[in-house]
């Protein structure tokens, strides 16, 4: 065992038994962070309290909600929206932040994508986030359900049919995934379990993953700069605060991730109190009937732009797009030949794919949402196959990319 | 180097608010028809050019018209002939109570509606005389003198005698306008009326059977059960609502749902008390957005200054 002298303080007390000093410098006063970087790498902080508020807002729908087809719609609508005080607000926090934490994820995406966070010894960085946005997906479409609303349910329908996989006509996976013919009791509870429990469980060891594939390669820069963490570090610490490239995460960082936040959460708070609706469907707010289908299905909007992958196409050759788009960009960092971990715009034809792909997802997304008649369908149909020949061309067009 | 952050904040908002756009107004302007409102004019309907007699109206309708035969006046001392749901055995639905129907309903509405019902409601598709399907509300064919005259008597008769128009509550206006087809379940509103608070279980249960015989005649009577309006004013929206009381069938095509030929001002009041139904905690949530868009502002304020501090030696 260690040797413990007679603590001099509190401090010192938690100090021999848990390190705290080291920790708080590992973590914090030492956690060395480049000063050139703009607020767009303040997004994982955005991310980490939206997801505490989807948390701390969850914990409290849970003691109201009941996991039961006949009372699940009541419980949301009647009980937490009139009965619960306060229970509308939780409500809608839940809501918007469910809606809000996907855009932010996108911008966090495209930031790292436009900066090149991947490349060179960044791959676990983006591998561990692209499993917790695969593992937000799941969260998401898990909680739609459990309002047990008109577009809930055969949302619902249609998501769990795609795994009869088409030609394969997998029923008998489909009715295991539902527990029944057609989403009912079974269906509810298992995706109650997955949304309150399993999920979130693997989002947060997932989320402390992303945090550690951080620490040894460091954070990107907007320059693309190599940084000398160790000299740039000794140079802070004797005082050369103005001319080092690095600066501490806390206070130094920390503080303009707060600002950052600051100024995001009155754009959320605005979303919550005076444009609530935005983010929940209207259909949604009719209970869910099975014996009658809603003039339009489609899926949040966050899922537009997969969905519309999946749409132009035959079954089979849809459902392929499909699970080329689920798995694509996990695999950037590999497709990516080039040697730069720059801004797009200081990479010749990767900046035009970058634009193009933003664009084309923006469609992706549009079309998805739009019925698909005559033109959107055509319109969708293009949007589709240029997403699956950006990527097929990105390694061609990297391949030959100079060093800068 | 130059801080390039304004020019990203605004690259990153202008593709937000586009998708947005695209997803949100422009998606639903494709999906959903969009329905003007005729701002509550009946302007089909022949408007009424004489002046009422309030006391010959009277006469009118508790004689010659007959309409007490089938309508109760309960203001006036005149109870139901019979109770919601025989009456729903004979005519397919509750005939409303008048005592208020004049601060209710459009006074051209009613005036139309009495000289030919199944045209001032819209629902001549599925009440054609001419194939002997009648309505089941008479028509007024005159008691002999001038029809028009008599038929502003009649009107001028029911708006006397109704409270007026801005004592009209929105729950009176929702239970004469919609109650009679549409229960309401989050405000304890039944086709039959509110639902009381019975002491004993086997009374709520009499109670839940003469609702469902109600709602059986009902449903044979219009073809499909009416909705339970309580979350309307969420999956609808106002202007849906208020375009569709205004005017079923520019929304639904052959629609059974009748126009409802109420007032604008009850119109308001409907959708106010649907708002009570299903946004409950619309004004705790106007209030108390404020304060805590207000204490956002400042917490966004010290997190600006604490960052403008900490940065002052790092550049």
């Amino acid at each position: 065992m260690a040797h413990f002298t007679k603590a001099t303080s509190v401090k010192d007390w938690l100090n021999q038994r848990l390190a705290i000093e080291k920790v708080e410098k590992v973590m914090a006063s030492e956690y060395w962070i480049p000063k050139n970087i703009n607020f767009l790498w303040a997004m994982g902080m955005v991310l980490a309290i939206t997801f505490a508020l989807l948390l701390v807002s969850g914990i409290f729908l849970l003691m109201y909600y009941q996991p039961d087809v006949k009372d699940a719609f009541y419980s949301v609508n009647y009980t937490i929206m009139r009965d619960v005080d306060f229970g509308w607000l939780w409500r809608h926090v839940h809501g918007v932040a469910a809606s809000v934490v996907f855009l932010i994820i996108y911008i966090h995406m495209f930031t790292g994508i436009y900066y090149g966070s991947y490349k060179k010894g960044r791959e676990m960085i983006w591998v561990s986030g692209m499993l917790l946005f695969v593992t937000f997906s799941a969260e998401a479409f898990s909680g739609y359900m459990l309002p047990w609303g008109q577009m809930s349910y055969w949302a619902g329908m249609v998501i769990t049919n795609i795994f009869s996989l088409g030609g394969l006509h997998l029923d008998g996976l489909v009715e295991w995934i539902r527990g029944d013919y057609v989403p009912a009791q079974a269906f509810l509870t298992r995706f109650f379990m997955l949304h309150v429990l399993l999920l979130p469980l693997a989002i947060m060891g997932l989320i402390g993953l992303h945090f550690a594939a951080l620490r040894i390669p460091h954070v990107n820069n907007q320059d693309g700069e190599e940084i000398d963490f160790d000299v740039e570090a000794k140079k802070y610490l004797a005082g050369d605060k103005a001319s080092s490239k690095v600066i501490r995460f806390a206070n130094d960082f920390m503080s303009k991730d707060l600002m950052v936040v600051g100024f995001f959460l009155i754009f959320f708070f605005y979303l919550v109190f005076f444009q609530y609706g935005f983010a929940l469907d209207p259909v949604n707010f009719d209970p869910a009937d099975g014996l009658k289908t809603p003039a339009h299905i489609y899926p949040e909007w966050y899922f537009l732009w997969s969905y519309e992958i999946l749409r132009p196409f035959s079954v089979n050759i849809g459902l392929i797009a499909f699970g080329f788009a689920q798995v694509i960009f996990v695999l950037l960092p590999w497709l990516d030949r080039s040697p730069n971990a720059v801004p797009a715009s200081r990479r010749g034809a990767f900046s035009i794919w970058f634009w193009l792909l933003l664009i084309d997802m923006i469609v992706l997304t549009a079309m998805g949402k739009l019925p698909p008649e005559g033109m959107f369908s055509t319109i969708g149909l293009v949007a589709a196959v240029a997403f699956i020949l950006l990527w097929v061309a990105l390694p061609f067009i990297t391949m030959n990319e100079k060093k800068v | 180097m130059k801080n390039k952050e304004p020019l990203i904040l605004v690259v990153v908002v202008a593709f937000t608010l586009l998708t947005y756009w695209l997803v949100e107004p422009y998606a639903h302007s494709v999906m959903h028809k969009h329905v003007e409102s005729e701002q509550f004019a009946y302007a089909d309907l022949k408007p009424v050019s004489k002046t009422g007699n309030v006391a010959n109206g009277k006469d009118l309708v508790m004689g010659a018209a007959a309409c007490t035969g089938c309508h109760s006046i309960e203001k006036e001392g005149m109870p139901a002939a019979m109770d919601a749901v025989s009456a729903a055995a004979s005519y397919g639905v509750n005939p409303p109570d008048l005592s208020n129907a004049g601060a209710i309903y459009d006074a051209k509405f009613l005036a139309n509606l009495i000289v030919n019902p199944a045209h001032a409601l819209k629902v001549e598709h599925k009440f054609d005389a001419a194939k002997g399907q009648m309505h089941p509300m008479t028509a007024f064919f005159g008691a002999g003198g001038d029809i028009d005259q008599e038929v502003a008597d009649m009107v001028a008769y029911l708006k006397s005698i109704a409270i007026s128009p801005s004592e009209v509550t929105p729950k009176i206006a929702y239970e004469n306008a919609c109650g009679r087809c549409h229960a309401l379940e989050y405000e304890n509103w039944t086709q039959i009326g509110e639902k009381p608070a019975f002491k004993f279980e086997k009374d709520a249960l009499a109670f839940d059977i003469q609702v469902l015989e109600y709602k059986e005649h009902l449903t044979k009577y219009m073809g499909k059960l009416p909705p339970d309006l309580s979350m309307y004013i969420r999956s609808r929206g106002e202007h849906f609502i208020s375009t569709f009381i205004e005017n079923p069938q520019a929304h639904l095509e052959g629609t059974a749902m009748p126009r409802v030929g109420v007032t604008a001002d009850a119109a308001e009041k409907v959708i106010e008390h649907l708002a009570d139904a299903g946004d409950t905690k619309r004004h705790e949530r106007d209030s108390i957005g404020k304060s805590v868009l207000i204490y956002s502002v400042i917490f966004a304020i010290f997190a600006l200054l604490w960052k403008k501090q900490v940065w002052k030696d790092l550049h």
